[in-house]
């Protein structure tokens, strides 16, 4: 009797505090999304550009312009223009962007999944290669390896990736004629390859449509391998701190007095510890990865986020920026939601409590 | 950004110089034999809808698939030639004008082309009222009259009525704007959605503006089959063209915005022509054998100008002075090499009474000279708005140096175009640097904008040029009224020419240089020109080998 009464009574705490704690996940999501709304937002309102400019030019009589503002609601005060923005949100319109005339969630759908893809592609490249660097640079420390690997990655984080891409596809593209350019695919391809998922590499897979893989594969290869590249750099130096934190830790010297191989400590236990903050590194990279690398995507025409919201800003185009921003805010808490999850997995303490 | 671009862009051609000089493999062509693949950057274009495009891009996109009653002549562009009209005639009072269309033409659907299809055009622009409607309601058209002022008598004869016995060469060189292509009206309709009418729009259809944003209703050498923002713009031959078919299938423009992309691109055949070329990319691009460039004026010219409001910029011989601190030899050796060349007259060359006067040059001391006059001995300070974009940049640069050997020392603010626009608009700024185009093949585009103020007042709402530098001159104004109603074409361009002449002497603006634009093009391409205004780039007698 009291044996099932303390499990029900301890039942009923454990759904007290998932329920406590979905509450709390929903107040942060929603004061988060309120702050990003509302800081975007004025930012939109205060830089010093005509918003009705952008949509009529330069040469519009004076009636045309006035109505296009009474239109937009610009004449009315700032506060009640974002409480009817937000209003709009709510009831799922994105309103509709001046540049492409598109309602913005259109033109999201169709510019996320090349930035997806692309930052992907960029992540991977980014932990294949740079946990291995990272690992063998903490293993090797102070040796010429070490001092290899700190160059690769101080190389990666201070070239303009603008000017790297440049020289990157003057070589691989216009020398060596290795790689594919401009844009995701290629026009032959453009009108008779239907993609599912947008995401062009893994259309053609599952469509086995193996030469238009091949051509998607060539577009992206080159982009991709130079945000993997800055991801790289990124990585392996997190790799090769958190490394050299655990191998100073006490079970190491316990695990080596056991007699274990020195390739089974570093890669099965050290790496397996070092890894749970590594996650966070990795979903933060990508994360960023997704918000669109404006350069790269300028350099390569690649028709992402990054450039989509850029040109937006340029012509205050405002909905299509918060909607993109919204995108990107949802993205980079989805990772981080991801990012928490796997930490509970990795790092068997955090699922205890 | 964009000057770090440059900077580091600069940088990259030391680099590519030095990788020059590995062997050059033989380029491939990769753009399909039946299409012509263009790489441009077209960010401007926000609809295709004639009635409510007023952008470069889209003139050219326009100017390509869409018929007017008549077209500019391209070979010699004071003059007007007629493409669905057959005649045209004018009333003695110069009041209406009647046009009589060619027989049997018919839209890309099929449809006939009739002088109600011509009349709806007209209509259902001024009633949108969007950007371009100005060029037709100037004339007297209105919402209230449009479709008794601009009507079908019958299926082949169109009548326009304007309000003023306006100079004849000024409502035909209007009706060549792209707003005046002729839609199909059928077609249109049918796709026409619903409006609620309100005080702002008291009409209870879009007269399809929705659906032609992205559509297509014309009948010139090619269709709009489909326009991405910032991926691509897609041409399709119209097979019931009335003229001689286009030789290439497909016309699609490629998005790019990089100079240096399009170079390479273009010099691996990835794309047939190049649009937007840089001067140091559309020299290397010269110089390589496969590869042509091609060039044409533009009628946009870019200035400096004064505002009035700022007292001391106010003064006439400070004016004068800071036309003589502009090192144009310099500029057009330079910084403008290629894509511009030096020309101090508003009106663009190739325009009815354009002249050629280029009085001033680079001279420090004159311009102590009359600073001294002007009571700044010891120079004076004023801000300079400028967008970041070359060669506008460069020119500011160039500009502020040349300043400082007088002692005007120029503090440059760099901006967005957008944002350096507000400013201007609101006639914030002490200096700026700008362009204007011509909005239509005549001369009154610009003079109006230059040279007439007819309101100086804060909440003025014709805010041309000169207003937008509180530059008041009422006598101007009425003489750019005067050349508008002159019938004699001789007589008209006579007083531009005086009217340009006074402007040179007196006026707030420094300009500097006419635009040109460039192309760099593969020599399998046959037949590709630039034509005199963005929407004479035709790409219907292109062919590839």
């Amino acid at each position: 009797m009291t044996v099932t009464a303390s499990t029900a009574g301890r039942r009923r705490a454990r759904s007290t505090k998932i329920l406590f704690d979905v509450g709390r996940f929903l107040v942060v999501l929603i004061t988060t999304y309120l702050g990003l709304l509302a800081v975007t937002f004025f930012i939109g309102r205060v830089i010093p550009i005509d918003p009705v400019l952008a949509i009529l030019g330069d040469r519009a009589p004076a009636s045309a312009i006035a109505r296009v503002r009474a239109e937009m609601g610009l004449d009315l005060p700032i506060w009640q223009q974002f409480l009817i923005y937000i209003r709009q949100i709510l009831s799922g319109d994105f309103g509709t962007s001046v540049l492409t005339t598109n309602p913005v969630l259109t033109d999201i759908a169709r510019v996320f999944p090349a930035t997806l893809e692309l930052a992907t592609f960029g992540t991977l490249i980014g932990t294949i290669v740079g946990i291995p660097l990272g690992v063998l640079a903490a293993v090797k420390r102070d040796t010429l390896i070490d001092q290899a690997v700190r160059l690769i990655g101080l190389i990666g984080y201070s070239i303009p990736i603008f000017w790297l891409a440049l020289l990157c596809l003057l070589l691989f593209y216009g020398k060596l004629d290795w790689v594919a350019f401009p844009g995701r695919i290629d026009i032959a391809y453009e009108y008779t390859f239907t993609p599912i998922t947008q995401l062009f590499l893994l259309d053609a897979i599952l469509q086995r449509e193996w030469d238009v893989a091949w051509d998607v594969f060539r577009h992206i290869v080159l982009p991709g391998c130079l945000l993997g590249y800055v991801s790289l750099a990124y990585i392996s130096r997190m790799t090769r701190s958190f490394m050299l934190t655990e191998l100073g830790q006490e079970y190491v010297v316990a695990a080596r007095a056991k007699g274990l191989s020195e390739r089974r400590i570093i890669w099965a236990h050290v790496l397996r510890n070092a890894a749970v903050p590594l996650v966070t590194v990795i979903a933060l990279s990508y994360a960023g990865l997704l918000e669109g690398s404006v350069l790269t995507e300028t350099v390569f025409s690649w028709p992402g986020v990054g450039l989509y919201i850029t040109n937006s800003l340029q012509s205050a185009d405002m909905n299509a920026v918060l909607g993109g921003t919204l995108v990107i805010g949802s993205a980079f808490i989805a990772l981080n939601l991801l990012s928490d999850l796997l930490y509970r997995t990795l790092d068997p303490r955090t699922r205890a409590r | 950004m964009t000057i770090q671009i440059t900077k580091t862009f600069s940088l990259l051609l030391a680099g590519a110089a030095l990788a020059s000089l590995v062997a050059v493999q033989p380029v491939l062509a990769a753009s399909p034999p039946d299409t012509l693949v263009e790489g441009f950057a077209f960010d401007d274009i926000i609809s295709v809808d004639p009635g409510e495009a007023f952008e470069l891009s889209t003139a050219e996109i326009t100017g390509n698939c869409y018929s007017m009653l008549v077209r500019l002549n391209p070979d010699k562009t004071s003059e007007v030639v007629n493409e669905l009209a057959e005649s045209w005639s004018v009333s003695d009072d110069k009041l209406t004008y009647t046009f009589k269309l060619k027989p049997g033409l018919k839209f890309a659907s099929g449809n006939p082309i009739t002088a109600e299809d011509v009349a709806f055009s007209m209509e259902r622009a001024v009633k949108l009222d969007k950007s371009p409607a100005f060029l037709l309601t100037q004339f007297g058209l209105t919402g209230d009259n449009v479709t008794e002022k601009a009507k079908a008598v019958d299926p082949t004869t169109f009548t326009l009525t304007v309000d003023k016995p306006y100079a004849p060469s000024f409502v035909l060189n209007v009706l060549t704007a792209t707003v005046a292509a002729v839609v199909d009206k059928k077609l249109v309709m049918s796709k026409a959605k619903p409006v609620t009418p309100t005080d702002k729009y008291k009409y209870d259809t879009d007269f399809g503006n929705d659906f032609l944003k992205t559509g297509y209703a014309g009948s010139g050498p090619y269709k709009v089959v489909a326009w991405k923002a910032n991926e691509a713009v897609v041409l399709e031959a119209n097979p019931n063209y009335f003229g001689e078919k286009p030789k290439l299938k497909r016309v699609i423009y490629r998005y790019m915005k990089e100079s240096a992309s399009q170079r390479l691109a273009l010099e691996k055949g990835d794309i047939d022509v190049a649009r937007n070329l840089e001067p140091g990319d559309m020299e290397s691009v010269s110089k390589k054998e496969g590869l042509k460039v091609t060039s044409a004026p533009k009628g946009t010219v870019y200035f400096i100008s004064l505002n009035q409001k700022n007292a001391d910029l106010a003064k006439p011989e400070v004016r004068e002075a800071f036309k003589y601190l502009v090192d144009y030899d310099a500029i057009g050796e330079t910084l403008i090499k290629g894509v511009g060349t030096i020309h101090q007259t508003f009106l663009p060359t190739g325009q009815l009474g354009a002249i050629e006067d280029k009085p001033y040059k680079l001279d420090v001391a004159k311009a102590k000279e009359l600073l001294a006059k002007a009571g700044f001995k010891d120079g004076l300070s004023v801000t300079f708005d400028v967008r970041n974009i070359q060669p506008v940049t460069g020119i500011a640069e160039s500009f502020q140096q040349t300043a400082a050997q007088a002692g005007v020392k120029v503090e440059i603010i760099p901006g967005d175009g957008k944002q350096t626009l507000t400013k201007f608009r609101a006639r914030k700024h002490d200096l700026y640097i700008g362009q204007w185009g011509s909005d239509y093949f005549d001369p009154n585009s610009n003079a109006e904008t230059f040279t007439s103020n007819t309101d100086n007042s804060d909440d003025s709402k014709n805010k041309t040029l000169a207003w937008r530098n509180a530059w008041d001159v009422p006598e101007l104004t009425k003489e750019t009224q005067s050349a508008l109603l002159e019938p004699d074409s001789a007589k008209r361009a006579a007083i531009y020419e005086d009217l340009q002449k006074k402007v040179l002497a007196d006026s707030p603006f420094v300009i500097i240089y006419q635009q040109v634009e460039v192309a760099g093009y593969s020599d399998k391409v046959k037949n590709f020109k630039l034509g005199p205004s963005f929407d004479t780039n035709f790409v219907y007698t292109v062919s590839k080998d």
